[in-house]
């Protein structure tokens, strides 16, 4: 395929942006009243709902109950309006399941989980509209709605994609970005360490490039904490005024 | 400001899609003009000059930038394009998705409409910005379209607008712009007047039906270059039938022009005709004289037997036209005053082109390029415009230039974009650069080149390892380091494929900071080399090959001549010296080897020019020594070559990038094989070994030049080499010089091969990284493609420029007389080469206000009678030597023959002329 051309001679992408520029993040905490915590983010056309309950008791069979630490448990599903074409995305389908493994991984190397021994987290995320950075949007959002659920962590975990196109690095790729089978690499963040939650990339790409690619992503999470932050601050903000403080 | 977008799309599966895409409109995109406040520096990338110069144009007499829309630009751009006459074009400085200048696609409006409001807007957009300059005198945007409507438009939105015309007719200082606007405007009113020649050409999707069931056939239109009323197609494809197809007459050739790829239609068998013999130039002056035109194209139809006859058709349309800027003189018209010109192109097979200029006073007995714009059914001749003037003919500069273009080979200096890629001076080796190399600056490695040579790109060393093994590297300039894959140094240098070597000029293929200077490996300089380095025993036999890049520091750049002194001198016992004897001494023994591998030596008459060092202008012409050093840098590159073949074909068995040349089928040798019989001597050309065998054992006491006749029609037999992926082909073999394997590793400054071995080398030991394209078969396979055929171009320019040089050489020596021997016999003619030259040409019998002598040709031992003169080859004749110049657009070396004395057929000697020293020209040429 000829392809489209994903970084043109002057430096703009196909919607405009430059190689490390995000798209427009909007988000929102305490979404829903009846869950512990909650949140919902967009990021350009990506958007997730976020929902976590916990920490409560082991729910089910008692056995997988942990001794010496919380046992956090991912779904992730997508709407079956979430993409291009509609389709019906059955429960536990092979990418669903990765997707929630990976944020698994993700949130039980960011929540203090020994702090709630024997006991289960839940993290439930949707996608209700895919356009590239499903990942990173799902982390995002999930982010928001630990702190929603007042369960301690480390630190904020953000995410975000990049990809690498004509020796550029190029972050929080849409989907046609990504479809067009250039590799790219989702890394998830704690920014005030940059230590590595989760990085996974499944194509090719030399040695050599890693490293700036690396660095592109780290930038680009570092750019959604910073937003995130506000949200969250913002948030407290409105909250303390309904309480009367 | 973000925009979305959304819309429905059917897949191909039948299921619809709705599609949301988002796009960001940008508001820190600056105008590009410099000193703008408002946009500060915002804006990357080119910009805008800071003062439009005033080009005197009598519509906008402020000073302006222009703004072509898109149709402008395309067709207009190159043939009206000159610095400094222009203003700077303003349109490509605005990306798209600015938020001053985003326009919507309106409901039934269609996207040719949008961009053209697009344009308006960006337009009005820029005049308004330019006002908020403080400058005293504001530049204004002037807007250039063709486009009728789109510039009625332009003026009701307060956009000052022109028709390109328009504008170009108003410039006082550069009249002579408007000779090259492209004629597009007649195009269309031109069909009424006059009647039609040609039928009409079919829509591509006709044709491309018509191909696919098989009623017409897509092939390459060849004209001939004897007869204008005569082409040939090409048809492409395995086809084993119908694979020439013969056209004929102005009405069938239907507007081709050679190099177009075409569709034809094949005519019924009762309709096929022979190719004629008859040489057919298109004199003609007027164009009314269509009868005339079939009254020559019934001579063509002369009655032949039915087994000359060959598939004909006719041409139905055209599939892709393969024009480019022709090169030619202009025939002035015989009507004074008028505009309209014919143009003779140089190449014979580019049929006369109809031009209108107003300088064809100017214009005539020079060298022009003209461009094709159209070819209109009721036209004779194509349509075209005038490009430039590139001076007088004759002219040493002007004739280069004819040569390199009709040659394409890319001459232009390198641009901005490619020059950006070069490392900035002063440069250094840094600790980044040292990074998977190994320093061998302690080695004592020398380079051994012809004098004058500025591109070195190998060296040598040798040295005594304490095991009593000897240690030889090859040192090869590490041009991949500077060239990175993909940047526009590397697709400029993949374009040209080759460095050009003509007489008196070399064309680069890489820009001189490079080529002569940092990859070049200098004496006394640190320099990055990438080594191929062997452990060899005294019997030059390989026992261990390392591949490494490196850093070297050259001890001396030697000449052959200097090198092969110093091996001889007894008295010179440096460093320098005993490497190159051990060098020398290995080369022999792999010499030796090679040949009995069935290596085969040619032969081919090169000449060098001594040039005036201050007119440039030949001052006498010399056969090129070989020496014993030649030959040892030669083995170790082949060495070195094979080597390495070897190593990238391991690693990369799908997509290394290796050079074969194929063995030539046995009806080639048929002539060498006769003319040898001729002088009862065998030639066997069974396998290459047995060729080169009878060829060493062909010699003739009394006749030593015989050797090297023999030697110089053996490579007329072979075959060419080519470049190819290891992927797409099977047979590797390497017939010249009886390698399984072979590519090109050792001239990397000279030839792109060579940097994409280094790099797959590169990759294969480690030392670099790989890139997608690299490891593409296909894109590997177009490389070589363009690779070859550059290669040959340049080959073709190079014995272009010899050819001229050698006309220059004997326009000052006047008329000569030299001893020459007979290459091959033609019917009419024989093919002369003379030694002292290097130069071979033809001596023709017939003449054509001469009565035709009686001929008897020979073919079964090639021979021709003349009267009662006999002529077989090799046979040593006396000619004369003379420069015709009746054609001034083809000035020729023409020969005449003095000896054997024929009357009536040979000229009289001129005694004044001939040269005092005869021994001189017996001088053999052993390589």
């Amino acid at each position: 395929m000829a392809g489209l051309e994903l970084l043109s001679d002057q430096g703009y992408r196909v919607d405009g942006r430059r190689a490390g520029e995000l798209r427009k993040i909007q988000a929102r905490m305490g979404v829903f009243a009846q869950a512990d915590g909650s949140a919902y983010i967009e990021q350009g056309n990506t958007k997730a709902l976020a929902v976590v309950y916990g920490p409560h008791e082991i729910r089910g069979s008692r056995s997988r109950a942990l001794p010496d630490r919380a046992l956090v448990n991912c779904q992730y599903s997508s709407a079956t309006f979430s993409t291009a074409e509609r389709k019906r995305r059955p429960h536990g389908d092979r990418k669903s399941c990765e997707l929630g493994l990976q944020l698994r991984q993700t949130f039980e190397a960011a929540i203090l989980t020994q702090l709630h021994p024997r006991s289960q987290i839940d993290i439930y995320v949707q996608v209700l509209q895919a356009d590239g950075g499903t990942y990173a949007a799902c982390v995002n959002a999930a982010t928001l709605a630990v702190l929603d659920a007042g369960i301690p962590m480390r630190d904020f975990v953000c995410a975000c994609s990049a990809g690498f196109v004509d020796g550029t690095a190029l972050t929080d790729l849409s989907h046609v970005e990504e479809a067009s089978g250039s590799p790219q690499l989702a890394l998830a963040l704690l920014p005030a360490s940059g230590q590595i939650a989760l990085l996974e990339m499944d194509a090719r790409l030399h040695e050599d490039h890693l490293e700036q690619v690396l660095e592109a992503a780290a930038q680009a999470a570092r750019g959604v904490h910073t937003l995130l932050d506000r949200v969250v601050r913002q948030h407290v903000r409105e909250a303390s005024i309904l309480l009367g403080d | 400001m973000l925009k979305s977008k959304t819309f429905l799309k059917k897949t191909r599966a039948g299921g619809v899609m709705k599609i949301v895409r988002e796009h960001y409109l940008r508001d820190d995109i600056g105008c590009g003009a410099p000193g703008c406040s408002a946009c500060g520096g915002a804006h990357e990338g080119p910009v805008l000059e800071p003062q439009p110069q005033d080009p005197a144009s009598t519509l906008c007499p402020s000073p302006h930038y222009l703004l072509p829309d898109t149709n402008v630009l395309l067709h207009q751009i190159v043939s009206a394009w000159r610095p400094g006459t222009w203003a700077c074009v303003a349109s490509s400085l605005r990306p798209p998705g600015s938020l001053e200048t985003y326009v919507e696609q309106e409901q039934g409006e269609n996207a040719n409409d949008r961009n053209d409001r697009a344009i308006r807007v960006a337009a009005k957009w820029y005049n308004e910005h330019l006002k908020k300059l403080s400058a005293e005198n504001q530049p204004q945007v002037i807007f250039i379209t063709n486009d009728r409507k789109n510039k009625e438009k332009a003026v009701e939105e307060g956009i000052p607008a022109f028709t390109c015309e328009e504008y170009i007719k108003s410039l006082t200082a550069n009249p002579e712009l408007i000779d090259r606007l492209a004629c597009l405007s007649e195009e269309g009113n031109e069909i009424e007047s006059g009647k039609i020649i040609f039928s009409e050409h079919l829509p591509l999707s006709k044709l491309q039906q018509g191909i696919k069931s098989g009623i017409y056939l897509q092939g390459t239109f060849r004209a001939s270059r004897e007869n204008y009323l005569e082409a040939t197609v090409w048809i492409h494809g395995d086809t084993e039938e119908n694979k020439e197809i013969i056209l004929q007459g102005l009405k069938h050739l239907n507007r081709a022009i050679h190099e177009d790829i075409v569709a034809v239609e094949l005519f019924p068998k009762s309709q096929w005709v022979a190719p004629s013999s008859v040489v057919l130039h298109d004199e003609g002056q007027n164009e009314d004289d269509m009868e005339k035109e079939e009254e020559k194209e019934r001579m063509l139809k002369t009655t032949v037997n039915e087994k000359m006859l060959k598939p004909t058709g006719r041409v139905v349309g055209i599939i892709k036209r393969n024009w480019r800027p022709y090169c030619g003189m202009l025939s002035k018209s015989g009507i004074k005053e008028s505009r309209r010109h014919l143009f003779t192109p140089a190449d014979r097979r580019i049929p006369r082109i109809r031009i209108e200029t107003r300088q064809a006073s100017t214009l005539e007995g020079r060298r022009i390029i003209v461009a094709i714009d159209g070819w209109p059914r009721n036209s004779r001749y194509p349509n075209g415009h005038f490009v430039k003037n590139l001076g007088d003919v004759g002219e040493k500069e002007t004739e280069t230039e004819v040569l390199l273009l009709e040659h394409d080979v890319p001459h232009q200096p390198f641009s901005q974009a490619v020059l950006s890629f070069l490392p900035k001076m002063p440069w250094s080796i840094t600790e980044k650069d040292m990074k998977h190399r190994v320093d061998l600056r302690h080695l004592c490695v020398c380079s051994v080149d012809p004098p004058g040579c500025t591109d070195i790109d190998d060296a040598l060393h040798c040295r005594e390892l304490e095991n009593g093994n000897l240690e030889v590297g090859v040192h090869i300039a590490d041009v991949s380091h500077f060239i990175r894959p993909g940047n526009a140094l590397d697709q400029e240098s993949a374009r040209r494929g080759t460095t050009v070597y003509l007489c008196e000029k070399r064309i680069d293929m890489v820009p001189e900071l490079l080529s002569s200077n940092l990859c070049s490996l200098r004496c006394d300089v640190d320099r990055l080399a990438f080594s191929c380095i062997w452990e060899m025993n005294h019997n030059a036999e390989i026992l261990r090959t390392k591949f490494t890049k490196s850093v070297i520091n050259s001890k001396a750049s030697l000449t052959y001549a200097e090198a092969q002194m110093r091996i001889d001198s007894a008295t010179m016992n440096d460093d320098i010296t005993t490497s190159l004897r051990g060098l020398n001494k290995l080369a022999k023994i792999l010499k030796r080897r090679r040949i009995e591998n069935g290596a085969l030596t040619l032969s081919s008459p090169e000449v060098r020019f001594h040039m005036d060092s201050e007119t440039h202008d030949p001052i006498d012409l010399q056969t090129k020594e070989l020496r014993e050093t030649n030959s040892m840098v030669e083995e170790f590159m082949l060495l070195a070559n094979i080597s390495v073949a070897k190593k990238i074909h391991e690693e990369f068995s799908e997509h290394a990038l290796l050079r074969k040349h194929p063995a030539p089928p046995p009806s080639n040798y048929e002539i060498l094989v006769k003319a040898a019989k001729s002088k009862n001597l065998e030639i066997n050309t069974d396998t290459a070994k047995s060729l080169a065998d009878s060829l060493d054992r062909a010699e003739s006491p009394v006749f030593p030049y015989l050797n090297t006749l023999l030697r110089i029609l053996a490579t007329r037999c072979m075959m060419q080499a080519v470049y190819f992926c290891s992927g797409m082909d099977n047979d590797f073999h390497h017939y010249g010089l009886a390698s399984p394997i072979y590519t090109h590793f050792t001239s990397p400054i000279r030839r792109y091969a060579d940097i994409i071995v280094h790099r797959l080398l590169a990759v294969a030991i480690g030392a670099d990284c790989t890139y997608p394209e690299l490891t593409d078969k296909h894109k590997l396979a177009d490389i070589c493609k363009n690779l070859n055929y550059r290669h040959k171009m340049a080959q073709y320019a190079q014995r272009a420029s010899v050819a001229f040089h050698t006309q220059l050489f004997f326009k000052s020596k006047g008329i000569v007389s030299e001893e020459a021997y007979i290459l091959f016999v033609r019917k009419n003619a024989i093919v002369v080469l003379i030694p002292k030259y290097g130069l071979e040409g033809t001596v023709f019998f017939e003449e054509k206000d001469k009565p035709k002598p009686r001929l008897i040709y020979d073919d079964e031992i090639p021979s021709l009678k003349i009267e009662d003169t006999v002529f077989h080859v090799f046979d040593k004749v006396k000619v004369k030597i003379m420069l015709d110049s009746s054609n001034l657009q083809h000035q020729k070396i023409r020969m005449a023959l003095v000896e054997p004395q024929i009357p009536g057929i040979s000229v009289p000697m001129d005694i004044s002329n001939m040269d005092s020293e005869p021994g001189k020209k017996k001088r053999k040429l052993e390589k």
